[in-house]
């Protein structure tokens, strides 16, 4: 059985990675998940110098779901060479560090950094909602996303995934933006913007006012994009949004997506990528699947 | 602190009983392996069945019993999550991540003076710390009104005072007013209560000159420190981030009153 799939020219073990934000560099997890089992783990975002990130609260719950807007809370990237991506090395997983910024100077300097890092690809957050500078504002409108892409697609020497925000209107406009600047890869979704109010203080559940809404609840909204992003573009997808399980990755695979990522549900389950490893091998024996690819964008249309 | 934290499981702990014990205040023994590795001041995270609410429940341990293999979580009805959690009952079962964050800095306090002081739901930790130290143990109680709880218990570990904020049992006021009104002294303060009460005895340590460790509570999600949504502002930078904001579920619930900005 062969559960390898190849993105941009880097072969992965299996399918399966955590989402950029909700796995750290993997050292909170590795109390529960064996590292070695995952294709990939993709980093917490990081900018050049450290970010603070927003006041609390930073998180709250909804039906199915929650919000967050920790606002990229992040160390620089000087402590994240020296401390998360030696950490990463002594595991056989690729490495994917996300990377973001409030301009595109600031991009292109962390993505100039670890040119000769031992960092497997980057994936280029323009599509956090929770910060007032940088971030969605490159990946809301097809002509900055171009640019930025771009820009940074001159200076990397790792192949470049474009994480994309679902706050659009039309995105396979937007990957195309995206491929046609040079992309080598898009993930999707990033969260989409949402809002609490507490009723009894009559006062915003998050200290930001708005939030990523990510969880279960946005699966659906997830799997359309994957579908009509794949559509639109020949490179690959990394699909996520609410993947609790393997029947929930299988899902993206079959609308398009050559990879998946867990997020959120990695709080709900600790142990929920490696699960999904397991599930999606589980999956093929039953089905007798003999490579994970032929699952990809394997859905029927009629 | 970081000697004190175990390997972090997910497992199933099975209720060995529940009752309430004051309005909306539950009392809850469970019987399960991480009991082996808690102290005074460390928290599980209690899981919902209920799928709609994801997120695990952070809640102090209030009592433990390593021979048994059992925790006593005494939690207050704050929402959907913990109401679910308050109609189970003996031989149910609930999912628990733990043990985590650290706790109270146990030697610190040997053959000192001691306050321990508890306010509301602050109040189940002090159990445990209380039955923890080797100390001259003043425990400081701030409830409400005169539905009291877990007053007993304490008793059995220390000098018990209570202060009520209509004035029904004890002290009229707060903890602080139980300092004042019986001149009371000590090295050292353990504590943990709302924020304002918090603050009062961040203030009053620091006027005394003496430590006081305070135990903070935030909005959390992941709580093993990855996700970055339960911090709070430090004076230095910390270590994780690099920034002044230490992660609550990790680098504490515990800290020192004046590492923490609050």
């Amino acid at each position: 059985m062969n559960t390898k799939v190849t993105i941009a020219g880097v072969t992965l073990s299996n399918p399966v990675m955590t989402a950029s934000g909700t796995f750290g560099s993997g050292m909170e997890y590795s109390d529960f998940v064996d590292l070695n089992r995952l294709g990939a783990v993709v980093t917490k975002g990081v900018a050049n110098v450290p970010w603070q990130g927003n006041p609390t609260p930073r998180v709250a719950e909804t039906y199915g779901g929650m919000l967050n807007a920790i606002g990229l809370q992040n160390p620089g990237i000087d402590v994240f060479v020296e401390r998360d991506i030696p950490f990463l090395q002594k595991y056989d997983t690729k490495i994917i560090v996300n990377v973001c910024g409030k301009t595109v100077k600031d991009y292109v300097e962390v993505v100039e950094r670890l040119a000769d890092e031992p960092v497997d690809m980057l994936e280029i957050n323009v599509s956090c909602p929770n910060v007032k500078e940088g971030a969605i504002a490159f990946g809301q409108k097809p002509e900055s996303l171009y640019d930025i892409t771009s820009q940074i697609k001159k200076k990397a020497k790792q192949p470049v995934i474009m994480k994309l925000s679902p706050n659009v209107t039309d995105i396979a406009e937007m990957a195309r933006a995206a491929e046609a600047a040079g992309a080598d890869a898009l993930s999707m979704i990033n969260t989409i913007t949402g809002m609490k109010i507490d009723i009894h203080r009559r006062k915003f559940a998050l200290a930001n006012k708005t939030g990523g809404l990510s969880g279960p609840a946005i699966k659906p909204v997830a799997v359309r994009m994957v579908y009509q992003a794949s559509h639109a573009v020949k490179i690959p997808i990394i699909g996520m949004g609410g993947i609790a399980n393997a029947e929930d990755a299988i899902e993206f695979l079959l609308a398009g997506a050559s990879a998946v990522a867990v997020g959120a549900m990695n709080f709900v389950n600790p142990y929920a990528a490696v699960e999904v490893v397991e599930g999606i091998e589980a999956y093929m024996e039953r089905y007798g699947i003999e490579d994970v690819t032929e699952l990809i964008g394997a859905v029927e249309e009629r | 602190m970081d000697s004190q934290t175990a390997r972090k499981k997910k497992v199933e702990a099975t209720i060995v009983s529940q009752k309430q014990i004051a309005e909306q205040i539950y009392d809850l023994w469970l019987e399960t392996e991480l009991a082996q590795d808690a102290h005074a001041g460390q928290f599980v995270a209690v899981y919902p069945k209920n799928a709609a609410t994801l997120l695990p429940r952070p809640i102090s341990i209030c009592e433990v019993d390593r021979e048994q293999c059992r925790l006593r979580l005494v939690y207050r009805i704050a929402g959907k999550g913990t109401a679910e959690f308050s109609v189970y009952g003996s031989g149910d079962t609930l999912e628990i991540l733990g043990v985590l964050g650290n706790g109270f800095p146990i030697e610190a306090a040997k053959d000192k003076r001691v306050f321990l002081m508890g306010g509301g739901i602050g109040i189940p930790p002090m159990l445990e710390l209380a039955k923890e130290l080797d100390a001259d143990k003043h425990i400081l109680l701030g409830y409400r009104n005169q539905d009291l709880f877990l007053q007993d218990d304490l008793g059995e570990n220390g000098q018990v005072y209570i202060a009520t904020e209509d004035g029904s049992v004890g002290v009229h006021g707060n903890v602080m007013d139980i300092i004042r009104v019986n001149a009371l002294e000590a090295d050292l303060i353990m504590a943990c209560g709302p924020m304002p009460m918090l603050r009062a005895i961040k203030q009053y340590a620091a006027e005394k000159g003496i430590d006081a460790y305070i135990s903070l509570e935030e909005r959390m999600a992941c709580g093993v420190g990855a996700c970055l949504g339960c911090v709070c502002r430090t004076k230095e930078v910390d270590h994780h981030s690099h920034v002044h904001n230490a992660r609550i579920c990790t680098d504490g619930p515990v800290f020192e009153a004046r590492e923490v900005d609050i």
